[in-house]
Order: structure tokens, then C-alpha cells, then sequence
């Protein structure tokens, strides 16, 4: 892998994670996952993603610890 | 089953055999060298070398013979991918997930306030805790949860220990909740008191949250990193103008608190910011305490590995006796209760079985995530016990000890410490007050302000210059009083669903989250159970932290067993007994420390119960004792103890409960001679990849 290549893979980890630790999973991956097997289902656009992930993160028994 | 094992090759063995030598050696150096202070590199190099051995070796014998783990098995992401809780996800990703969802304050106070008895203690405990318990706890929560959909610890407790055992095992975890919710809010109590700057900056962050709530909601929708850049940017700024209000005489008065009105503020604060939408104060704190964190964890060790600082503390202190200000209690059990988070933490159980499992794309990284993720917590546990050993000691004591002992003014705080044998002149502790901003250093308890004091002289000793001392001390009080609000406020709103859970039993219409009634009524209970607690530490003799602090290590270290007990159930279920004393010990040993401390607590010279009775004798004899001033305060003081007596009581009660439901569960699997375990059946992760 070149140089631009590494950085980029790690642009596109930190990214991820960072949305991951605040609840909010990868968009591209539900989109596909939406086209590829809900094809009925209207894709949200990411602003309603978000809202709705934003919503969902403090509902169950909370991720955090001490 | 297990993975096939690979011949290790000639140079493996001798890298192997080389990381166990200068381990050996550091440790050797960190445990026997005395007399002379060390350097904190010694300690963080034997710390390495334990992680990455044990990471190795333990960790990959509980991976391919305890918990069996298959890497040809479809995990629960694959099986019910949703695109949304469920998401086959890179390890690398998951395994930032999970450490930033388990690292939390916790890691951060306990070492601190086991610094008392020496690094040595604390140091041992956290090397050999996290690696024989606490790893071993999350990865085989994780491990389980994998094999069972990704279920929760309680459900998983229901299915193999019988539906009762559940019922109670959640009902401590709500008692275990509110207790954390109260210290660590006490911790935000001890370092804000009489501390116009800091409490002008934690004040700052409600304004900043609410502007990043509506940036994130309207202006600019989702885009977080954008967001916390502007909000970070306003913090450092509400830093830096947090100088001037405390120079200047009419603003300091402002904001300007003693310990309770400040926990009045705190309570008032959890109530309302727990019913407001999540998107307009909660979220947005969240991301900027998350992203802080995780940076302020890189600073910290930048700064100890550029600063290399040496070890002022003692290798061990007289006050391994038991006689120690900080808390009370002899090293046994009261350290393994002490430091709970870095070492085993309980509450990490409810995050291995909680949104991780889910992520997980196969079983084969779940030793990472879950043991690796531990190691790198109990890393930062060393590090925050580094940043406190390299404190003068003297300093360390008179922040760390309550007035009761040691006084209210730096010359007695300076006399009494020196007669403890750690010389302090009262210049030292004037002058680390002032190049911190501060008025006063003394008595502020709670891990907080010490690891402040601590991370702001490696950092002034990096990158100098006038008053960069104070800003950095303000910058570390800043995050963890950041962090700890946030848990406080998603910590109320976990509480507020679980109540009216409960209540929904009584009355159905209770159990609605939309219902206002439901929800105020529910939110006032939950606020005010652990507002009792935080109110009773900022009145109390020796300050709350050393009162409130074992409550909250005796409940945590509880978890920790139920959970490890749970592991054991299930290998014994699986039919692989000859592995149980893997999570087995572990639980005993927490079985056995949990029961002594709460023994002690109960009973004896340093229990509640004599607390009580000291301040009821003298009650009934028409004295009063410092801090109380009426004979009302003085009838709190008895009360609170009891309260604290009883809730020891039924910790004790309930880890007693669990085990004989251990017990029988485990005595009823040996007899029968196939497992029985509810493991979700076997999916070849084959198959699923090309059907779907």
C-alpha cells in the first residue's frame, strides 16, 4: 500500500470509529445494507439517519461505564 | 473447534522469552529497589511487558480452550445484520468502540486514591488483577454474549442461572447504578468547592452543549466532528477567560460554592438535563466528553513517557496497616476495593454484552476487543497511579486527606503530614495552590484534582510558561468534570427507564417513556436516590469520598463477581470443569474481598455502624462533633451511616444470593454428562456469507 493509500484507510477508521463511539454507525454500510435487501424501504437521507441513531443511543441501558 | 495451533517458530520463542526477561527485570526493579525513588518508566515498561505477555499467552488459552472460540462461526452481526445495531464491522473499529464505551473516570480515581499505601500495592494489583479478573471478565462476558445473539448480562443470567437469580442480579445493578451516579457527581462536588474557575468552566460547557445541540440539530445536521472542533475550541477559550473571572473579585463571588450548594446545583442539574431531548444537551456533550477523553488519555501518556517522571511515593507506606487517611482499611481487601476500574470493573460486563457483541464480524477477534480492551484500560490506570506517585508526597496527602485529620489551614495540614513522615513545608502546599489558580489545595479528594495536579506538572514540565500550570490543571479538572456530568446525565435517564419499569409492574400506565407523569415521577425517584447519597458525601466527617468510595468498590467488585460467576456457570455447563477455575478463582477472590469489606464496614472500628454510634453517643451526651454544628446534623450524620450499613448489608446479602444460585447451578451441570448451556446453535460463517 502506498503512503496515500495507509492514510486514507486510516482517515476512513478514525472517522468510523469516532461516529461509533457516539452511536452512530457507518451510513454508507446501512445504505447498502437498505438497497441490498430492504430495496422497498425508502433510504433515509443522513440527517434523518442521524436523528434517529441519536434518539436509539440513549434509550436502551446505556454504553458507558464508571 | 479451536483454531489450529500454530509451532511457534524459533525467533518467536526467543522474542517471547526476551519480552519476559526485560519484564521480569522491570518489575524486579519497580518491586525491590528501595530507598532510592524510581523512575516511572520502569513501571510502565514491567506494565508492557505483563499486558502483552498475558495478551499472548492467557488471553489465547482462554480463547482456544476456555471459551472455544471459532472463527469459522457466524457471529450475531452476520446472522442478523440490520445495518443498524447489528453490523459485521472491522476489530479495529470495534475495539475503539469498546474502549471508549469501558474507559471512564473510574480508572482514573481508584489508583489514585490507592496511591496512599505506596505504587507498589496498587501497582501489583492492577498487573495482576486485570490480567488473572478483569480481562478475563470482559472477554468471557463478550465471549458469551457472542455464542447467545448478543443478549444482555441479565438475560444471559436468567437463561443459565434460572429467572429469580436475574431479578436480583439487575435489581443491584440499579442500586450499584445509583451509587456511581452519587460518588463520581461527589468527585465534580470536591474539586469545584471554593474553585470559582473551575466551576465557571463546567458551568461554560451547559451553554457551549446547548449551541452544539442546535449547530448539530438544524444548522448542520450530523456532523459531529465538525461540531466538537467548534466546542472544543470554546472550551479551551471558557478555559482561559475562567482566569479572569476568578481575578476578578465581584465574578469569583459568583461562582464561588461550598460542598452543598454545589451538590444542590447538581442535583437540579441531573433532574433537568435528563428531561430535556437528548439531541439538545446529552448528545452533544456526550461527543465532546468522548473525543476529550480519548485525547486527554494520548496527552497523559505523551507526557509521562516524554516527561519520564520519577516516583516521589514510597514504594510502600506505613499506611498498608490500615491507619491511612485517604480510606480506610488494611491493604486486604479494602486495596482490591479501592481500585476496581483498571483492575476488574463490574460495570464492564453490562458494555461486553451490551452494543459489542453486536459489531463483532467474527469470534476470532473477540480476544482483542474484549481482553485487549481491558489491558489497554487497566494501561490507563498506571498511568493515572504514575501521574499520583510523582506528586510530592506531602502534596498528595493534604489533597487527598479530609480536614477532620489534617486541618483547614496549610500550616496544620503541613505539621500534621510531617509528622506522618512525609515532610512538607506549608510553602509548598501555598505554592502549588497559586501556580494552579487555586486558593487552596487541601482536602480535595476524589482522584480528580490530584491526577489535575499531577497531569499539569508533567505538562508545564513539556511545555512551559507562565501560568500554563493553571490552564492545564483547569484543563484536567475541565475533562473529567465533563465526563463524569455526562455519565450522570445518561446514568439518570438509564435509571428513570428502569424505574418505570419496575413501576410499571404496580401500574401499567407508569411504564410509558412518553408519558409525562410517568417520566418526571420517575426521573424525581432516580435523582433523588442518588442525590441522597451525594448530599450525605458533602456533609459528611471525613468528607465523603472516604466514606462513599468503598460503598461504591464493594458494589462494583459485586458485579464483577456475579458476572465471573456467570462464566464459570457456563464453562461448567459446557462441560469443560477442568477449565473452571479460570473465571472461578477470579470470582472467589472477589467473593471473598467483597464479603470481608463489607464485614469490616459492618462491624469493627472503621465500620458505618461505628460511625453511627460515635456520633450518637456523643449526641446523647449533648456534644457536638466537627463537622456538624446542630444536633440535627448531628442525627444526619448517624442516619447517613445507617442508611450506608444497611445498603452494605444487602450487597452482601445479594452476592451471597448469587452465589448459592452459582452453586446449585453449577453442581446440578457436573452430574449431567452432556452440556447444557444455552448456546445458540452453530452456523458456519460460510454459509451465510454466500446466501446473503
Amino acid at each position: 500500500m502506498t503512503m496515500k493509500a495507509n492514510l486514507q484507510a486510516f482517515r476512513k477508521w478514525a472517522v468510523q470509529t469516532a461516529r461509533l463511539c457516539c452511536g452512530v454507525p457507518d451510513y454508507d454500510v446501512y445504505v447498502k445494507h437498505l438497497r441490498e435487501h430492504h430495496p422497498e424501504r425508502s433510504v433515509p437521507t443522513y440527517a434523518e439517519f442521524f436523528r434517529e441513531r441519536q434518539i436509539a443511543r440513549y434509550k436502551g441501558t446505556g454504553g458507558r461505564c464508571c | 473447534m479451536s483454531a489450529i495451533a500454530v509451532k511457534p517458530s524459533p525467533a518467536g520463542k526467543i522474542l517471547w522469552a526476551a519480552i519476559a526477561i526485560v519484564g521480569a527485570w522491570c518489575l524486579g526493579v519497580v518491586a525491590l529497589r528501595r530507598g532510592e525513588p524510581i523512575n516511572a518508566i520502569w513501571l510502565v515498561a514491567a506494565a508492557i511487558a505483563v499486558f502483552v505477555i498475558g495478551y499472548r499467552f492467557y488471553g489465547k488459552f482462554i480463547n482456544d480452550k476456555v471459551l472455544c472460540m471459532d472463527p469459522t462461526r457466524a457471529t450475531p452481526a452476520v446472522l442478523r445484520n440490520d445495518g443498524l445495531d447489528y453490523v459485521p464491522t472491522d476489530k479495529w473499529v470495534v475495539f475503539g468502540h469498546h474502549f471508549a464505551a469501558i474507559a471512564g473516570a473510574g480508572p482514573l480515581v481508584g489508583p489514585v486514591l490507592a496511591a496512599q499505601m505506596g505504587y507498589l500495592p496498587g501497582t501489583l494489583w492492577i498487573l495482576f488483577g486485570v490480567v488473572f479478573a478483569g480481562a478475563v471478565q470482559d472477554f468471557m462476558i463478550l465471549g458469551l454474549s457472542v455464542r447467545r445473539d448478543g443478549r444482555s448480562l441479565g438475560n444471559m443470567l436468567r437463561d443459565e442461572l434460572g429467572p429469580v437469580a436475574g431479578v436480583v442480579a439487575m435489581f443491584g445493578v440499579l442500586v450499584l447504578m445509583m451509587i456511581v451516579l452519587a460518588v463520581l457527581a461527589l468527585v465534580v462536588v470536591k474539586a469545584l468547592t471554593h474553585s470559582p474557575w473551575g466551576t465557571f468552566t463546567v458551568a461554560a460547557t451547559i451553554p457551549i452543549a446547548l449551541l452544539m445541540g442546535v449547530y448539530l440539530r438544524w444548522l448542520r445536521p450530523g456532523k459531529i466532528l465538525e461540531v466538537s472542533i467548534i466546542g472544543l475550541v470554546l472550551l479551551l477559550a471558557s478555559i482561559w477567560f475562567g482566569s479572569h473571572v476568578a481575578a476578578s473579585p465581584t465574578w469569583s463571588a459568583v461562582f464561588d460554592f461550598d460542598a452543598k450548594s454545589l451538590a444542590w446545583l447538581l442535583i437540579a442539574y441531573g433532574f433537568c438535563a435528563s428531561v430535556l431531548p437528548v439531541w439538545l444537551l446529552l448528545a452533544p456533550r456526550d461527543y465532546l466528553s468522548t473525543f476529550l477523553k480519548i485525547g486527554t488519555i494520548l496527552l497523559l501518556a505523551l507526557a509521562i513517557f516524554l516527561a519520564a517522571p520519577t516516583l516521589q511515593m514510597p514504594a510502600v507506606t506505613k499506611f498498608i496497616d490500615g491507619t491511612g487517611p485517604v480510606f480506610q482499611g488494611n491493604l486486604f481487601p479494602f486495596l482490591f476495593i479501592t481500585i476496581a476500574c483498571g483492575a476488574v470493573s463490574g460495570w464492564h460486563s453490562i458494555i461486553a454484552s451490551g452494543t459489542t457483541p453486536k459489531l463483532l464480524a467474527s469470534e476470532g477477534e473477540a480476544r482483542m476487543v474484549g481482553y485487549g480492551g481491558m489491558l489497554m484500560e487497566a494501561f490507563v490506570a498506571i498511568m493515572a497511579l504514575v501521574a499520583a506517585a510523582s506528586l510530592h508526597p506531602g502534596v498528595y496527602f493534604a489533597m487527598n486527606s479530609p480536614s477532620a485529620l489534617i486541618g483547614t489551614t496549610a500550616q496544620q495540614a503541613a505539621t500534621t503530614i510531617s509528622q506522618w513522615g512525609f515532610v512538607v513545608t506549608p510553602d509548598e502546599l501555598l505554592n502549588t495552590a497559586k501556580n494552579i489558580g487555586e486558593s487552596s489545595v487541601l482536602s480535595r479528594a476524589g482522584g480528580a484534582p490530584t491526577l489535575a495536579v499531577g497531569m499539569a506538572q508533567l505538562l508545564h514540565g513539556i511545555i512551559p510558561g507562565e501560568g500554563m500550570m493553571a490552564f492545564w490543571y483547569h484543563y484536567a479538572i475541565l475533562f473529567e468534570a465533563l465526563f463524569i456530568l455526562t455519565t450522570v446525565d445518561a446514568g439518570t435517564r438509564v435509571g428513570r427507564f428502569m424505574i418505570q419499569e419496575i413501576a410499571g409492574l404496580v401500574h401499567k400506565p407508569l411504564q410509558h417513556t412518553e408519558s409525562w407523569t410517568g417520566n418526571l415521577l420517575a426521573t424525581a425517584i432516580c435523582v433523588g436516590l442518588w442525590g441522597y447519597f451525594l448530599y450525605q458525601g458533602a456533609v459528611d466527617p471525613l468528607g465523603g469520598i472516604n466514606t462513599l468510595w468503598p460503598l461504591f468498590g464493594i458494589a462494583n467488585q459485586m458485579l464483577a463477581a456475579v458476572a465471573l460467576m456467570l462464566a464459570t456457570v457456563v464453562t461448567v455447563k459446557l462441560k469443560r470443569e477442568r477449565y473452571v477455575l479460570v473465571p472461578g478463582i477470579p470470582a472467589i477472590w472477589l467473593v471473598v474481598c467483597t464479603l470481608t469489606a463489607g464485614w469490616e464496614k459492618l462491624s469493627g472500628p472503621i465500620s458505618f455502624t461505628a460511625a453511627a454510634q460515635k456520633y450518637a453517643q456523643a449526641a446523647a451526651d449533648g456534644k457536638l462533633l466537627a463537622p456538624a454544628k446542630t444536633v440535627e446534623e448531628m442525627q444526619r450524620i448517624v442516619t447517613n451511616n445507617y442508611v450506608d450499613a444497611a445498603l452494605t448489608g444487602i450487597f452482601m446479602l445479594l452476592i451471597l444470593t448469587m452465589l448459592g444460585f452459582a452453586i446449585r447451578s453449577i453442581v446440578k451441570a457436573w452430574g449431567i454428562n452432556h452440556p447444557t448451556a444455552h448456546e445458540e446453535p452453530y452456523v458456519a460463517l460460510a454459509s451465510v456469507s454466500t446466501s446473503h
